[in-house]
């Protein structure tokens, strides 16, 4: 019988020892990997994904080579459930045993939800500034603002994905179509005509003055961003109003004014996660051992301000202490060079207690198991 | 006597240890109390015998410069620097730079005067390859840093106590207090455009100049903070302290004393030095006695060099151990009259290494393990409290053997990984917390000690079982090469417990500390690799996949993960946790892993090969002990 076979398969602990190997075999590849390309790239290419590929430099192929990270967790949670729908037997002493490994599938399951859901991004703060939302550390947005009334400022954010597809977007609140002539995911400015750049052909705002750019391969390394440029072109529908170039470069937004008399601003910026509330720094510190340039802590005080609670509180956020507020968790990342300014990681993660759980499903497991075997034990030297 | 054997060899070493306890008096300069005193450096108080041998260890790899002790040579490198610079006491590997240093190739230790003619070109090169990846270093351009840095640690020590070409610095001092009166109004006077003694502003001048130097350059800070200063950790340098005053401070007394002892040093008078020492001392004791009691107690850590101390007793036992196992069936009783000693000198080795151990974890105020050092004195100390229980439960010298070695090796690579300077430093910001350094670094660390006992377990089972007939000689009911299977099974079960949950507690604390649970950095992933494979190994045996050698093998490759996770990850010099790089260690690591592998391939020899195995081995002898119910 085929099935019989297949659930045979699926339930053998010689299946559980080839899926331990491969995996050590995929770590230690991942390790090397995060070496040669990168901590980022390497954990995508290997560990979130089902299939690792292998793409001989500068071709355009790739072709399968051993399963991802993805494929050979998943497996062996199949592995683990199976074995214990078809094996095990829930008596008295193995109970510890499925504790143990049902912490170990909410785990697994947990690092999954982690992986889809979990969002990262960063908020920097100078000395004395108040921010309501944080910002991506890898994707850029194009914000479109209309900064006509003073008092509203009403913003479109385009999202790098739909400006890399080049095509036109349109939008019912934007008064004209926004098309993307052309879009580097990693670019450089230069204001001479340095080797490999080429002139910028946009015809107004900042891009219509000498200025060339080239496109540069992606950033790899986790503490490095990409710096993407693009070259869009305001269609109203009396017809083009020009052709600008935003960059992740230019730090200031260019402004223009539609026919109908509406006045824009287009800025390419890192991608703004907006929060209900706000914070402030107060004071960045980084101390140091008495005669040394030893770090001994950095930390941050912030106001945390919500107008929806009311709540006005100071909050010390520093190593290992950070500021858990609202579902979100704000960490002492980084900071200025200056020391007048600090780096926030902002983590929302819906399964940030599975691990937590997950663990102490596993030492109750243990300790259970432990007494299973004591218990009885101890009873036979005291029959004795 | 074979029955006192044990009692007489645990006697001696036991003396031996408690003879070097005792102080014995001191004539002339009083050596021991200066290295006594408290100092501040590298954010932490500690004795100038720490500062000394820390130096000397970096720049010579030695603690002593031939019969001169670590404190003798800081006095005279500080107080005489001018007679310190014959010594010799840079330590040349390369041959290369010795060449190009135009220095004679037979000696091993340079003198400063030997290469003073070279030191802007050493300087020069030193930056170029500063900007040069770690790990695409020559090993003659990482000579070359090294010696630049010990060049540098060597000046600033000699810029540390008393100002350039001063050899009466209590009669400089005295001048320095007269000529500051006319001095100051002299400036004053300039600074308001009058007309002022320009030979008191010069003279003034030139004391400044001195002290600016020293200010700028000193290494350890020797002088204390004012009794009613607002913080106890706020300690100077000679040189500010001098310039202070000419901005009105009082002068510190330890500012003066530290002169007096500088001048009396000079002109060899030791009733003075001491004179001075025990003003000193007495002012200390009476306005900073924690700092002084915590300074004598590192100086009498480093006197009592309890983990050398291990070492020598560890080789001993080692060494007994396998005299017993090799004598089992020719002379049993020797045996385990051997065997016994080797067990309660492992059990001595143990208590001086716990000793050394918890003393460490006092002065710093800390859980046993906070660098790469201390790691590998609390992997050998698990090691050896884990052999010490094996041997209690199956009493056949393989227990003591295993713990012994393990004590051995891991003790003699701490002492390589403290050349690298100071073994307590203060802790980056990250690590600053007692509680994960108790919680995951213990438990993490004792996972690879377990998983190294058991890979240690396996090849004592291979090289046993193909070289002699030991593993089918009964110890009671059983053969040993199945109380060898048995020991090394119940280590990976802790193996497995203690990495899983080390690993788990981790993930934890960078959940805590930078908000996510596990981020593939490659410690992380080092320590996930123990954890898969101790997990492999019990699945196999639990499914039958591998029975007794194949369990053996496994184990063995279990050394090979283990050292890739606490040596291999480190060098590849990426992720938040690296430690840097170290070239001489990754070969070394090559090494081990080589021999690893080839003791694998040993142990799939056909075992009809194996003596152990092979068909006409000797009959079990019929007086072979039954250990495993003797009484240790």
């Amino acid at each position: 019988m085929p099935l019989e076979r297949l659930i045979k398969f699926f339930t053998s602990l010689r299946l559980t020892v080839v899926l331990l190997v491969l995996s050590m075999v995929l770590v230690f590849a991942g390790t090397l990997g995060e070496v040669e390309m990168g901590l980022y790239k390497a954990q995508t290419d290997f560990f979130r994904s089902f299939i690792v590929f292998w793409q001989p430099p500068g071709a355009h192929w790739r072709i399968p080579v051993f399963p991802g990270g993805y494929f050979l967790g998943l497996t062996l949670l199949l592995n683990l459930i199976a074995a214990h729908l078809s094996r095990f037997k829930l008596t008295r002493k193995k109970i510890g045993l499925w504790v143990i490994h049902a912490g170990l599938i909410l785990l697994i399951l947990g690092q999954l939800s982690t992986d889809l859901f979990a969002v990262d991004s960063q908020m920097h703060l100078r000395d004395g500034q108040t921010k309501n939302y944080s910002q991506s550390e890898r994707v850029d947005e194009l914000a479109v603002t209309d900064v006509t009334d003073k008092k509203l400022e009403t913003v479109v954010a385009i999202p790098e994905p739909l400006l890399a597809r080049q095509g036109e977007i349109r939008n019912a609140r934007l008064p004209f179509a926004v098309r993307v002539k052309q879009f580097y995911a990693n670019s450089m400015l230069s204001t001479n005509a340095a080797p490999g750049f080429a002139r910028v052909t946009a015809d107004a705002g900042l891009g219509s003055d000498d200025l060339w750019w080239r496109p540069v391969p992606r950033e790899t390394a986790t503490d490095r961003r990409d710096a993407p440029s693009a070259l869009v072109q305001i269609v109203t529908p009396q017809g083009p109003l020009g052709t600008w170039l935003v960059s992740d470069w230019l730090e200031q937004p260019q402004t223009f004014t539609t026919p109908g008399g509406r006045t824009y601003q287009l800025q390419l910026r890192p991608a703004r996660f907006y929060l209900p509330f706000s914070l402030t720094l107060l004071k960045f510190h980084h101390d140091v051992y008495e005669g040394t340039d030893i770090p001994k802590n950095y930390s941050s005080l912030v106001t945390l301000d919500n107008p929806a609670s009311g709540e006005h509180r100071k909050v010390l956020i520093h190593m290992n202490d950070p500021l858990r507020y609202d579902g979100r968790t704000f960490y002492q990342a980084s900071f200025d060079t200056d020391n007048e300014g600090t780096i926030l990681q902002v983590v929302k993660n819906p399964g940030w207690l599975a691990p937590y759980l997950a663990c102490g499903l596993i030492a109750t497991g243990m300790v259970v198991q432990f007494l299973s075997h004591l218990v009885p034990f101890l009873r036979k030297r005291r029959a004795a | 006597m074979k029955k006192f054997l044990p009692w007489i060899l645990v006697a001696v070493f036991a003396a031996w240890v408690l003879s070097t306890l005792r102080e014995k008096p001191q004539a002339g300069f009083h050596t021991r109390e200066f290295g006594k005193l408290p100092v501040l450096l590298g954010g932490r108080i500690q004795p100038l015998d720490s500062v000394a041998r820390n130096t000397l260890l970096q720049i010579r790899e030695r603690q002593s410069v031939g019969p001169m002790g670590a404190t003798a040579w800081l006095m005279e490198t500080m107080m005489n620097p001018g007679a310190a610079d014959k010594l010799d006491i840079f330590r040349i590997d390369n041959l290369e730079l010795r060449n190009a240093l135009q220095v004679p190739a037979k000696q091993e230790y340079y003198s400063f005067h030997q290469i003073e003619p070279h030191l802007d070109d050493i300087s020069k090169q030193a930056q170029r390859f500063n900007d040069i990846p770690d790990a695409d270093r020559s090993a003659y351009q990482r000579e070359l840093l090294k010696l630049d840095n010990a060049l540098e640690i060597d000046q600033r020590l000699k810029l540390s106590l008393c100002p350039p070409g001063t050899a009466d610095f209590a009669g400089q001092l005295a001048a320095y207090e007269r000529a500051l009166p006319t001095g100051l109004a002299a400036a004053q006077a300039r600074n308001a455009g009058k007309t002022y003694d320009q030979t008191a502003f010069n003279r003034l001048l030139d004391f400044l100049a001195g002290y600016d130097t020293l200010a700028q350059y000193a290494y350890p800070l020797v002088v204390p903070p004012a009794p009613d200063a607002k913080s106890r950790a706020d300690w100077q340098n000679i040189g500010k302290s001098l310039m202070a005053v000419a901005r009105g401070q009082d002068l510190p007394p330890a500012v003066k004393d530290y002169a007096a002892m500088t001048t009396a040093y000079n002109r060899n008078q030791p009733a003075a030095f001491n004179q001075a020492l025990d003003d000193y001392r007495h002012w200390l004791g009476r306005w900073f006695a924690p700092e002084t009691r915590h300074a004598a107690r590192e100086f009498f850590f480093n006197q009592f060099q309890p983990f050398y101390k291990a070492i020598v007793i560890y080789v001993t036992a080692f060494l007994l151990a396998v005299l017993a196992l090799l004598t089992f069936a020719l002379a049993p009783k020797l045996s385990e009259t051997l065997r016994r000693s080797a067990f309660w000198l492992v059990l001595l080795g143990g208590l001086i290494h716990t000793f050394g151990l918890l003393f460490r974890m006092w002065l710093e105020g800390r859980p046993p393990v906070t660098n790469l050092y201390s790691s590998a004195i609390f992997i050998g100390w698990g090691c050896v409290v884990l052999g010490l229980v094996l041997e209690r439960v199956f009493a056949v010298g393989l227990g003591s053997a295993v713990a012994s070695f393990a004590g051995f090796v891991t003790l003699v690579i701490a002492h390589n990984l403290s050349m690298d300077g100071d073994t307590m430093e203060m802790l980056r910001a990250v690590l600053d917390t007692n509680f994960w350094l108790a919680t995951h670094v213990v438990v993490v660390t004792l996972g690879y000690a377990s998983t190294f006992m058991a890979g240690l377990l396996g090849v004592a089972y291979i090289l046993l079982g193909l070289f002699t007939p030991l593993l089918k000689y009964k110890s009671g009911d059983l053969e040993l090469g199945k109380v060898l299977a048995k020991m090394a099974y119940g280590i990976v079960c802790f193996a497995a417990l203690f990495s899983f949950t080390g690993t788990v507690l981790g993930g934890i604390w960078a959940d805590q500390s930078w908000g996510r649970f596990w981020g593939w950095d490659p410690k992380e992933n080092g320590a996930l690799l123990i954890v898969l494979w101790n997990a492999a190994i019990l699945h196999a045996r639990w499914g039958g996949m591998v029975r007794e050698r194949g369990l053996m093998n496994m184990v063995i490759f279990g050394n090979i993960v283990t050292s890739w996770s606490w040596f291999g990850v480190n060098m590849l010099g990426i992720g938040l946790h690296s430690y840097g790089f170290m070239a001489a260690a990754f070969w070394w690591l090559l090494a081990f892993v080589a021999s690893q592998a080839a003791v694998i391939l040993l142990g799939l020899l056909p075992q009809t090969l194996w003596r152990s195995f092979r068909a006409g081995a000797p009959a079990v002898p019929k007086t072979a002990i039954s250990g495993a119910a003797l009484p240790s």
